[in-house]
């Protein structure tokens, strides 16, 4: 383990910013906003495109090219829409909470690296493409997204209806239950990379993506990133079939707008997160990155990569929606309590083990060491929960009973156990045609061509 | 505040910067506010809101005191998980009126206000005679990043500490499983067993029918019809008719229903006696029954709510 893993495990580089000022902080800070407004107008349109295709319908066609500005269209209608307040809402918390939800929403990105070191044009300057970093990065993204938990909670609680306030008791329930998950394979990260800032751990990918060395933690972000946004299979604080909308359900106009723009900025959030720590950040995928001396993997070319990873993640949201059937709420705490929960434990802990025997004793592993168990671990674990339709046995007793289905005067289906007396046409009798009836006359086949 | 006077002359790097100063003010009245928020808010909610209002801001000063591994921590720990926890079990219980003000014990209010004059007293006094140490700013070291540092004291110095909470918090988590622990008497139906009784039992199997389906209004207290302008009971939720809150169509055109339809079972027929409560029927009743409860006749009582 000593070549890939334990280089990149000594504090890796971080991105330099010490050529930033005030108003390069602040340009920087500006385009994460459009952008990622831009983005949310991008992602609406590109979800119901592709859950369209997924389900053999076509989507919007009608509003500019492929149906591009149905959301300008959506937008306008949901900003002229009447302004409802419930008249028994809590006032205040009523109307912060849709903020809450999309302030802490937009400040993700701000440590999220979208490209490697570039210079500014026209000047001397050298930035990396990122607003920010610290040694704690992933933590704040984790702290941002609890209080962001706070929009829906305080919104469903202050509505004070039913379905509102289910909603959002559930919301919490499934992001405390589905956060910890997450924490724990991102922890299985820092192990690796040694690192808890962002552009550290993307520098620390240089050699091997933490999908291919870490695929446990990797499938338990997948899964748990799902859950926290509240996505399909996973939008039980909003079920439509149960709780009519979840915690939005007594939210109208703008205020339900913010609250659908920042569901549509998580997802962006939490693709680019797993983008950032396990796909490598804005580095080029392999055979891209030997061409040309790693010309690829520098300046303005790495935002290409760190958006085409990002936005195949989003097809994969999309996918899993028009895919997967929602669970119900026992089964959904299952899975994140005894499913993933000890599963994400146990893998920090060999992990861990294999780190400290590498650290402390004479034993190196081969580099190859960790990817090649993370991907048995996997391979096996499918093996294990793979569904198996085990034959049903026959509860019946051998001889059936013979029962009259006709006995209430209307025919009854036979319960299990029980069989319809024989047909009178299995016996290969013949069936007597009433004299009344009247016979259709037969078209044979060379009458009809001819 | 004096030590900072006097250092400021020694030492310039070690003044707070205007951004800095602005920060701070900003984020301390929000706090202070927020604090006193928490003091004197009655209801249990805004409590809860305030004080994570205040771990925010206390979150911002300790990354403008370059330590951000506290203050995310601080974030994570105290605002996610602690204050969520509390938020859920606020909202589960439901108190959201205001608490009450009855004392429980008897003398606890005195004795309340007495230790706390003593611990402003104590804390005072720590406060006023303390001397403070002249400031230093953190050594810039990059090998020494904030979280690491932190965790070498953690598990160095402190590792036993460590290894007790932690096993005194499993042993609380452990004692709170066992204390919630219900033995099942019975077995457990599953989804698919009900299913199966439903069937067996000639039971409803879809759910029941929607409230207002067929009807003039579409709300919860007025019974759906069927097909056949046939008043369905079970459309309206248990509760409402427990109470006898059914709400009886009047406007329904009684002429569109056939006539071989009897007067029992039109829209408007009062429901047979017995398991469901008499209900006011004309805006007369209603106006007389809202008397007799004492309060004021609504605008519009009577007729149909829509």
């Amino acid at each position: 383990m000593n070549g890939i893993v334990l280089a990149a495990a000594t504090n890796p580089p971080q991105a330099d910013f010490s050529q930033d000022n005030v108003w390069i902080v602040i340009g920087k800070a500006v385009l994460i906003l459009i952008c990622a407004l831009v983005s949310v107008i991008i992602a609406i349109w590109f979800e119901r495109k592709v859950i369209a295709r997924l389900q053999q319908r076509i989507g919007p066609n009608v509003r500019g090219p492929m149906g591009l500005f149905q959301l300008v269209y959506d937008a306008m209608k949901l900003l002229l829409k009447e302004d409802i307040n419930v008249r028994r809402a809590d006032k205040l918390v009523y109307i912060v909470a849709p903020g809450i939800s999309v302030a802490a929403s937009l400040m993700v990105f701000a440590v999220i690296p979208v490209g490697g070191q570039v210079k500014i044009p026209f000047t001397d300057i050298s930035t990396p493409l990122q607003l920010t970093d610290f040694p704690v990065a992933v933590l704040y993204i984790l702290a941002v997204t609890a209080v962001g938990v706070y929009g829906i909670v305080l919104g469903g609680w202050a509505s004070r209806a039913t379905y509102s306030l289910l909603g959002s008791v559930r919301s919490t329930a499934q992001i405390i239950s589905y956060e910890l998950a997450m924490g724990m394979s991102l922890v299985t990260v820092f192990i690796m990379s040694g690192t808890m800032s962002t552009s550290g751990i993307v520098s620390s990918q240089e050699k091997l993506w933490y999908c291919v060395m870490l695929a446990p933690s990797f499938f338990l972000y997948i899964i748990s990133m799902i859950g926290e946004t509240n996505r399909l299979p996973f939008d039980l604080p909003e079920a439509e079939g149960e709780l009519v909308a979840g915690y939005m359900t007594e939210y109208s106009s703008m205020k339900f707008a913010w609250f659908f723009l920042a569901e549509y900025i998580n997802m962006l959030n939490v693709s680019a997160v797993c983008t950032t720590l396990f796909l490598g950040g804005w580095r080029a995928p392999w055979p891209l990155s030997t061409l040309w001396d790693g010309a690829l993997n520098t300046g303005y070319w790495t935002i290409l990569w760190f958006l085409a990873k990002t936005w195949l993640l989003m097809f994969v949201f999309v996918w899993v929606r028009g895919t997967v059937v929602r669970l119900r709420y026992d089964q959904f705490m299952r899975l994140g309590w005894k499913g993933l929960l000890p599963l994400a434990l146990a893998w920090i802990v060999i992990l861990t083990a294999i780190r400290a025997i590498d650290e402390f004793t004479d034993y190196h592993f081969n580099s190859w060491a960790v990817p090649l168990l993370s991907w048995v671990l996997v391979v096996f674990l499918i093996i294990w929960y793979w569904p198996i339709k085990e034959p049903k046995e026959d509860a019946t007793p051998a001889e059936d009973v013979v029962i009259d289905p006709f006995a209430d005067g209307f025919p009854v289906p036979p319960l299990p156990g029980q069989v319809l007396p024989p047909s009178p046409r299995s016996a290969g009798e013949a069936i007597t045609v009433p004299a009344d009836t009247v016979t259709l006359p037969v078209v044979t086949a060379s009458e009809e061509e001819a | 505040m004096s030590a900072m006077t006097t250092l400021a002359a020694t030492d310039p790097s070690l003044v707070m910067s205007v951004p800095e100063q602005i920060l701070f003010w900003t984020v301390g009245a929000i706090v202070v506010l927020a604090a006193f928020a928490l003091l004197f808010s009655k209801r249990a909610v805004v409590t809860a809101c305030a004080i994570v209002l205040v771990m925010v801001g206390l979150c911002f000063l300790y990354f403008a005191l370059q330590a951000p591994f506290l203050g995310v921590a601080q974030l994570v720990v105290y605002t996610g998980a602690i204050m969520m926890l509390f938020v859920f079990v606020l909202m589960l219980v439901g108190v959201d009126i205001s608490d009450s003000f009855i004392e429980t014990i008897r003398g606890q209010r005195p004795l309340g206000v007495l230790f706390g004059l003593g611990l402003l007293a104590c804390l005072g006094g720590a406060v006023l005679k303390s001397t403070m140490p002249p400031v230093q700013g953190i050594p810039q070291d990059p090998e020494v990043s904030n979280p690491s540092a932190l965790a070498e004291i953690l598990f160095s110095n402190y590792a036993f500490t460590l290894e007790i909470t932690g096993c005194l918090l499993i042993i609380a988590a452990l004692g709170a499983v066992i204390m919630t622990h219900r033995v099942r008497l019975t077995k457990r139906i599953t989804q698919g067993e009900i299913a199966a009784i439903r069937l067996r039992d000639g039971m409803r199997l879809t759910p029941p029918p929607a409230p207002g389906n067929y009807a003039r209004h579409n709300a919860a207290d007025i019974p759906a019809l069927d097909a056949g302008g046939d008043v369905i009971e079970d459309s309206v939720p248990t509760v409402l008719r427990m109470r006898g809150q059914v709400h009886r169509l009047k406007g329904v055109a009684q002429d569109l229903l056939p006539d071989e339809v009897p007067a029992t079972r039109r829209p408007d027929a009062v429901p047979p006696a017995g398991d469901i409560p008499a209900v006011a029927e004309t805006p007369q009743q209603l106006a007389a029954e809202a008397e007799a409860q004492g309060r004021k006749p609504e605008a519009g009582e009577g007729e149909v709510k829509s």
